[in-house]
Formats: C-alpha cells, structure tokens, sequence
C-alpha cells in the first residue's frame, strides 16, 4: 500500500479542498477537471474542449474576414444587377458556394488534426529500456532511429524526445502546436491549425470549393462590368459607378492564382496519396534514385488513393478532451497544495500500516 | 486505524509490471498490434490464447479502418451534408471501437483477470500501445 497516503482527514480539509480519492461525493465538490485544461501541447480549446485550434492562430480572422467580406461585396453590389440582367441562379449558387466555404474551412480549423497523445511515464520508461546501450544518463543520447519494413520497403522511424515515443509512419512534430501529428500535411496559418490525418479532407473541400468560389465571383464580376460597360458606352464610368465590384476584381484576381495553384497541388497529392511534407523532403522520390512509385502506402491507383485519403472512414480523436482527469492524477497535485496549507499537518508516516 | 480506506484501494493488488505490445506497421499505417507472445507472460498465460486476443483485435480494427463501399458511402454523405451528419450520427468507425472496448472488458473478465493481468484499452493509450498490467501475487506478498 505504498501509494496510498495516508493522512489524518482535517475537518476543515474537507472544506477546503477535499481529498479526492476518499469519497466520490467530494469529487463532485471538487469539480473534475477535463483532460483538455491538462493538455502538455500548444493548443487552444473552446466549448469545454469540443473545439480546438492552435495557440497560433492569428490568420484566421483574415482569411474568414477576406471571405466574407469579398462574398458580402458580391451579394450586395453584384447580384442585384446580375439578376436583373441574367438570371436568378447566380446568388443562390453563390450562396451555396459560400456557405460550403466557410463550413469546411471553420470545420478544419477547428477539429483535431489527428494528434497524438504523449507517451506514459510508464511507455516512455518501457521504451528507453529497450534501446538504453550503455551512454551516461547525464547528457540527451544522439537521436534515435528504428527500421521497420512497410510492404516490403524500410522505412525509418524516429524518436520524438517531446512526446517520448517512437513516432508513427507519416507522423511529424509540430513544433509550432509543440504536438505529434498523424500523417502530417503541414501547419497552415490561415487555417489557424495543422492538416492532418483528421482533418485533411475538410481541408480540401475548403480549397476547392475556394478555387470554385473566387473563380465563380471573379467570372461575376468580370460580367458586371462588361454588361455595365456596354450599356453606359465606357468602361471607365462602368467602374466608377460600381467601386466595390473593383475591390472584389482586385481581391479574386489576387487569390485566384494562389489558390488555384494550391488546389491544383493537393489534388496531386490525393492522387499519389502523399502528404506536402513527404513531397517537401523528397521521402519517396528523387533521393532514393529509384522509380517515383516508392512510396510504400500508396495504392497505384489513382481513384483509390483519392477515395482512401477523402472519403477513407473517420478516424477517431485520440486525445479524448472531454474525458476527466482520473482521480490519481489529482491526488497528487491535491496532496501537494494540502502540505502547504499551514494548519493542516499531514501525519502519514505515524499512520502506515 | 482511524484513517478510511476506498474499497478500491484494498482490493487493489499492487502493480507489479506493465508489459507493452507494440503496433506493426509491416502493412502500412492501419492499425495493427504485434502477436508476438511477450516473454514476461511465459509464466502467467499461454501463447495461443494471447495470439488470439491480439488477432481478434487486429481483425477488429482492420474492420473498422476498412475501405469499401459502405465507408465511401458514408464519407460522400457526410461531404455532401458539409459534415454535419456527424452531429446526429455516430461513424463507422465509433461504433467499431465500442465493440472493442466490449470485447478487451470480456476477456479481462474472463481470462485475464484470473490470471492477474489487465489489459488496457488501446484507445486510451492513443492506439500506440496494448498496455499488459501484470499485478504481483497476492498470495506471496507480506508485510509493508
């Protein structure tokens, strides 16, 4: 029974803040801390830990206010005019487009990217023990790596000394959300979050359905101006008089081709079932000196890779937010604030058995 | 004694060892655990019976990780709903891992534990691991 602590119980203890291990009704009293209030990694969390975003997330509000905004110019000075002359379609296509927009791109930032979970004391003791050699323990060892065969080809694993474990294929650290991502894409400042394994395809969906967006206003407004041009017989008052529809034409054409890019990019790595880091590094390519088809998870074909990476089932979250704290975990930090307490004198040794 | 004891604490052996199986990823990133008999559970369990356990959690998890027709299905309808069907709905995947968890709580009552091992849902260790907690004997434990 060494890990019981035995302490004579203070009335006014009980009071303050009740040992949480003698009684489920004190716990309650106590208010059960989430898991998420005691998350090691650099993450922020909303709605009792059903939202997260990265500590660093200060593009998101631009990237939401460039859109709505853009989109708001649209459908106050463009549709007017375009469903006068051309037909009513053009905002609730818009409106579609829009809202599938902001869907994604909110859903992305704020669903875990697939990260993992550090390593108990217990694992990360586990697993020194099996690779300690014979170094001192003074110094940090020289980085560690294992081989493991993936269909038939090696691949190295490495050691994540944050998160004391040996990381996953396609696994990565990001050292600006200070966590271990599961196929990590990259960390993406307008989203506000990484891309990962969780949520890659809600990533997707948003640049596509931006590329469909910006090209779709842009076409728009390219129109607006066209049919404003002829009919007031100069391009130059067609723009006067329609200022804001110039501040979108300058927006979209701005956007476009770094979207379009951007999209035309990821829809690559769907198809080879890479991720933008892999691409990056060269894992599978070039550096191995043999035939682009190294990459040991793709499946060689192009619609599978596409329906795997996309329309794959929906991994679950790892790092369980909502759940609570066991009581062991508080028993020691609840244990420690009591010997500090001045009337309160914990006689535990006169009380082991 | 006038200190109060929780009932779990008594009935708590003290934890003698915990014996980690790792994942294999000779197939790729799914998730699969080694079958490969630890050599801490020589004198508590049998090989077959262990081998079987982690082949049926492998199955398990083949199962729910699998990419077919209905996993397609249910990935374009949750797109085409802009993934809000998830708010009402439970995934594949979801429910795949509630049979898992009944399935690791069946044989810890019925194998495991009489031999004075636990196995630990992998979930909880973020699907790295099956963690083996191997308690000590009871019967030989004497005074502390």
């Amino acid at each position: 029974m060494k890990n019981c602590e035995y302490q004579q119980i203070d009335p006014r203890a009980l009071s303050v803040s009740p040992l949480s291990a003698q009684n489920p009704a004190e716990k309650k009293v106590q208010r059960p801390r989430r898991k998420w209030e005691a998350f090691p990694g650099k993450n922020r969390f909303f709605c009792d830990g059903r939202l997260i975003l990265a500590r660093q997330n200060g593009v998101l509000p631009l990237t939401l206010g460039l859109i709505v905004v853009t989109s708001g110019l649209f459908f106050a000075f463009d549709c007017p005019f375009l469903v006068e002359h051309l037909t009513v379609c053009i905002p609730v296509i818009g409106g579609v487009l829009f809202l599938f927009v902001v869907a994604s791109l909110l859903r992305t930032s704020f669903t875990d990217p697939g990260i993992l979970p550090r390593a108990t004391a217990d694992e990360a003791a586990d697993i020194e023990r099996q690779i300690d050699t014979s170094g001192s323990s003074t110094y940090r060892p020289p980085p560690r790596t294992k081989e493991i065969l993936i269909n038939q080809q090696v691949v190295k694993l490495k050691y994540c000394f944050t998160c004391k474990m040996f990381r996953p294929p396609r696994t990565s650290h990001c050292s600006l959300c200070d966590n271990c991502v599961e196929r990590f894409d990259h960390h993406c400042p307008w989203v506000g979050n990484c891309v990962g394994k969780r949520n890659y395809r809600y990533f997707y969906s948003f640049i596509i359905s931006l590329s469909f967006l910006t090209s779709f206003i842009f076409a728009c407004v390219i129109t607006h101006i066209t049919l404003r041009s002829q009919a007031k017989k100069g391009i130059v008052q067609a723009v006067q008089s329609s200022l804001c529809t110039v501040v979108e034409l300058v927006i979209c054409f701005f956007s476009i081709w770094s979207i379009l890019g951007l999209s035309g990019f990821h829809t690559y790595l769907v198809a080879s079932n890479l991720t933008t880091n892999e691409d990056i590094k060269g894992s599978w390519s070039g550096k191995r000196g043999a035939e682009e088809s190294g990459n040991p998870y793709t499946y060689s074909n192009i619609i599978t890779n596409c329906c795997a990476t996309l329309c794959g089932p929906m991994p679950p979250s790892l790092i369980d937010r909502r759940g609570f704290l066991p009581p062991d975990e508080a028993i020691p930090a609840a244990a420690a604030s009591e010997m500090e307490l001045p009337p309160f004198t914990p006689k535990s040794d006169a009380n082991m058995v | 004694m006038a200190e109060t004891h929780s009932l779990q604490d008594l009935q708590q052996p003290a934890v003698s060892s915990k014996v980690f199986v790792q994942r294999d990823y000779s197939s790729g990133t799914i998730c699969k655990f080694q079958t490969k008999f630890p050599s801490e559970l020589e004198s508590r369990m049998d090989k077959q019976q262990f081998e079987e356990t982690m082949q049926s959690l492998n199955n398990l998890y083949a199962e729910a990780e699998k990419l077919g027709g209905k996993s397609y299905l249910e990935g374009c309808l949750a797109c085409l709903t802009a993934y809000t069907i998830f708010l009402c709905m439970e995934t594949h995947y979801e429910k795949v891992l509630k049979k898992i968890a009944k399935y690791i709580k069946d044989q810890n009552e019925k194998i495991y534990a009489p031999r004075g091992l636990l196995l630990t849902d992998p979930i909880e260790r973020g699907l790295r691991v099956v963690e083996i907690t191997i308690f000590e004997d009871r019967n030989i434990g004497s005074g502390r």
